[in-house]
């Protein structure tokens, strides 16, 4: 039997990937989308974990290796995968997240949706650090206008320059502790709107539902009133006939010929452990910004002889993640609190996107805050250290009897927290690459890491502490816990922690410090396009799944264009 | 969902000194002759809540493996009820059938195995010391006696710190093992997990914490009469619908 020969064959089924099966597959193209883990949907019971109470599981609600945010968090995967490990190089303390499942890591992000701003394509013209993006926010201002509109998000138009304006649906009222923070930030005239997030507050088709505030998007939505890649593109992609879909099948490698265009992919069947081969004319990678130059780095050939797309010696480079900082404060104010039900959306009603000049500060690149707290639902480590709060009213901390009952009550609802989320600095010299010894179990060999954070990112994290300090005691908060000092690092998440990894296969127009065009399109190879993360010059103080969604999109028109003009 | 209550299941273990093979049968432990009966609400053993194949076989697994032995979880059933009484209307530790939470999440969270093990041995050691039997064979009120010193991390004395911690850590699992039940939702009095339409803080809220809407900010917020409306913009991005 001859093997199909596919229009597209598409890598990875998260953000990038369902955007790109979505259109190109829209577009009329013959497409088969390739997902390292099994098949997935909310909707079906056997898989559902919203709405569950703690109790309907054994450990209620606890992290597992297998699920690391809870168990009842929708996404599979996490930091240790059976069978694929990866490594670190010295003392690199890299973090790296995979999903293994369609959708990918749409599945259980916090559906934070940013566009980037102008100035965040061209940051090297403002600080001389890093390079400048080869497109600029007018270029993707028509792809975010679009992705607003076809997947839907939440948010206000507040003119910000460099936090443009949306399609938004409306935002849902704050709650109490965000009234708070409101008040807290305007004393310190520190700007703070309504949160922007892929949450359907209002309809946007017949396909989709409204969103009904369980506050439980990371155990994915069962009637699909938030955005996951393959509840909002890719089962609509999968209806139109034009997708064949294989899960459980890990990409080994872009095959290619011998003029050194791809011919299809190689992959390994987990359920058989046999490799097969798909044959296509175009080949699109959206396995993540790691595992996508993971594979280029596997598909050596004569003529690629350091590995696909990599004659730059650049894939794998200026990998970078966000800064990450947090602390929290008890609310007096919130103590024995009137009880409702306060689940609203996921996480956050109100966010602060950046406010300052960094001509007045010691550090680059800024960073937004994300404002956590409420009544929400008791899991697993509810009801630790449940009277620590004693200590500031002068109470004694400890006991036991029923006396701590009213302890529970009194505090419930009485912490704020801040989770600050900030731009690295990209670096040469912040890499991944494959480890010259070890492989997985399908044999595949894996990424080493090589990351170490700069005086940037500590200055930026020392910032952060100091501010959260300052919105936390302006909002009535005590502050909790110490800040951490110069020897932690001012509390800076370890790379990789935030799971917003970026650079590893950047555009631009010289062939010789990029890997691929403003398009995706590999500088080496003309039917080889990245699709996520990966082609991001500089990852923004913002969440990049928007961006990944918007870029997508339009490599997608540039695809079916260039298909047109009979040049793919 | 289950929800868990008296009339179901009930594990029952005799309160009384054992054979053999515990601390308190090779110290000098003698029995107050005590033979009170511990009952506690079984657990399922069983669960079903969207996991893998994998996670299906790793927490049979976990159900199937024994980790306490009957002194040990006695121990544990005696500490717990103490810490959570189940004399209230919602009931307490043993209703929501705390040993079997804290013996399988030891088995989950593997970490825990040794500090509780450990802790029961040191609580049972510091009984025989000062009363003169194993601790749950001492009177009630000596065991409270030992839990008033324990129970509090602002003491300093050097001996009770090992003590200290465990207890602390029979308070987090048990709070936490009750109030991620039934009778611990309502205890608290947690109203959310369900389908609903948020509409804010209810107003009286607002006003006994002397907070506000702002109106320029409700006017950026969702008209819940007009959520199921399909969404339009204009061309300024403006929502019209």
């Amino acid at each position: 039997m001859a093997q199909q020969q596919y229009d597209i064959i598409i890598v990875g089924s998260g953000a990038g990937g369902g955007m790109a099966t979505y259109q190109l597959a829209n577009a009329g193209l013959k497409v088969a989308l390739v997902e390292a883990g099994a098949y997935y949907d909310p909707a079906a019971d056997t898989q559902r974990t919203q709405l569950r109470y703690p109790w309907e599981s054994p450990r209620r609600g606890a992290s597992t290796r297998l699920r690391p945010f809870g168990d009842f968090n929708a996404c599979i995967g996490g930091w240790e995968l059976d069978g694929e490990p990866f490594t670190n190089k010295g003392d690199t303390d890299f973090r790296w997240w995979r999903a293994r499942m369609l959708g990918g890591r749409t599945n259980h992000w916090g559906r934070i949706s940013l566009r980037f701003g102008p100035l965040d394509f061209q940051r090297k013209d403002i600080d001389g650090l890093g390079e400048n993006w080869p497109i600029g926010y007018d270029d993707v201002k028509p792809y975010y206008d679009k992705v607003d509109q076809l997947i839907g998000v939440f948010g206000s138009n507040e003119g910000l320059y460099n936090d443009p304006d949306g399609f938004f649906l409306p935002a849902p009222k704050p709650r109490l502790h965000e009234l708070f923070y409101i008040n807290g930030a305007r004393k310190l005239n520190v700007p703070v709107i309504p949160a922007r997030k892929s949450i359907l507050t209002k309809r946007i088709n017949n396909e989709r539902g409204v969103c009904f505030y369980c506050g439980q998007c990371s155990r994915a939505c069962s009637i699909h009133a938030d955005f996951s890649s393959s509840t909002a593109l890719i089962y609509p992609a999968l209806r139109g006939g034009q997708v064949d879909l294989y899960t459980n099948s890990m990409v080994r490698e872009v095959t290619t010929n011998a003029e050194g265009k791809a011919t299809g992919v190689a992959f390994i069947n987990k359920e058989t452990r046999q490799e097969q081969h798909l044959q296509g004319r175009i080949v699109v990678l959206a396995a993540s910004a790691c595992s996508s130059a993971r594979i280029l780095l596997n598909s050596k050939s004569p003529q690629h002889a350091n590995g696909l797309g990599n004659s730059s010696d650049h894939v794998g480079r200026y990998l970078h993640d966000s800064t990450g900082a947090s602390r929290a404060a008890f609310l007096p104010d919130l103590m024995n609190r009137d009880m409702y039900n306060e689940d609203g959306v996921e996480g956050m009603h109100v966010y602060t996107p950046w406010w300052l000049d960094n001509k007045n500060l010691d550090f680059p690149r800024g960073y937004h805050l994300e404002i956590g707290g409420g009544m929400g639902m008791p899991a697993y480590g509810f009801g630790f250290a449940v009277n620590q709060y004693n200590e500031f009213l002068g109470e004694r901390v400890g006991g036991y009897g029923n006396a701590l009952r009213d302890d529970v009550r009194k505090f419930y609802g009485s912490r704020l927290s801040i989770a600050c989320r900030g731009e690295s600095v990209p670096q040469y010299d912040n890499y991944c690459e494959l480890d010259p010894t070890v492989v997985d179990e399908w044999g595949i060999p894996v990424l080493r890491f090589n990351y170490h954070w700069t005086e940037h990112e500590i200055k930026q994290a020392r910032h952060m502490q100091d501010f959260m300090e300052e919105l936390l005691v302006a909002s009535g908060g005590i502050l909790l816990g110490t800040k951490p000092g110069a020897d932690q690092e001012y509390g800076l998440t370890k790379p990789g922690e935030i799971i917003h990894e970026v650079g590893t296969t950047r555009m631009g127009t010289d062939a010789r410090s990029s890997v691929t065009n403003e398009y995706g399109q590999l500088h080496d190879a003309d039917n080889v396009f990245v699709v996520d993360a990966g082609t991001f010059v500089s990852q923004a103080d913002k969440n990049p799944t928007w961006t990944i969604m918007a870029l997508s999109w339009r490599t997608c028109d540039y695809i079916v264009d260039q298909i047109k003009q009979q040049n793919l | 969902m289950k929800t868990l209550n008296r009339r179901e299941t009930l594990k029952s273990l005799l309160l009384a000194p054992l054979a053999g093979g515990i601390i308190a049968s090779t110290g000098c432990a003698t029995s107050t002759g005590a033979t009170a009966r511990m009952n506690w609400t079984a657990l399922p053993d069983s669960y079903s809540y969207g996991r893998t194949a994998v996670e299906m076989q790793t927490d049979a697994e976990l159900m199937q493996e024994s980790y306490f032995r009957e002194h040990e979880l006695l121990t544990i059933a005696v500490l717990c009820d103490i810490i959570l009484p189940s004399d209230q209307a919602n009931g307490g530790a043993l209703d929501a059938g705390l040993p079997d939470f804290v013996e399988f999440i030891v088995k989950d969270r593997t970490n825990f195995k040794l500090p509780i093990r450990g802790g029961i041995a040191w609580l049972d050691v510091y009984a025989i010391e000062n009363f003169g039997a194993d601790f749950i064979n001492i009177t009630e009120a000596q065991r409270l006696t030992i839990c008033d010193r324990i129970a509090y991390p602002d003491v300093t004395e050097a001996v009770l710190q090992a003590g200290i911690s465990f207890f602390a850590l029979m308070r987090n699992l048990t709070l936490t093992g009750y109030y991620t039940t039934a009778a611990g939702f309502k205890d608290l009095g947690y109203q959310g997990n369900t389908p609903n339409v948020w509409d804010g803080v209810p107003a009286a809220v607002l006003q006994r914490h002397g907070v506000a809407y702002e109106a320029e900010w409700l006017a950026k917020c969702v008209d819940q009469s007009r959520r199921d409306i399909t969404a339009q913009w204009d061309d300024d991005m403006k929502l019209i619908s």
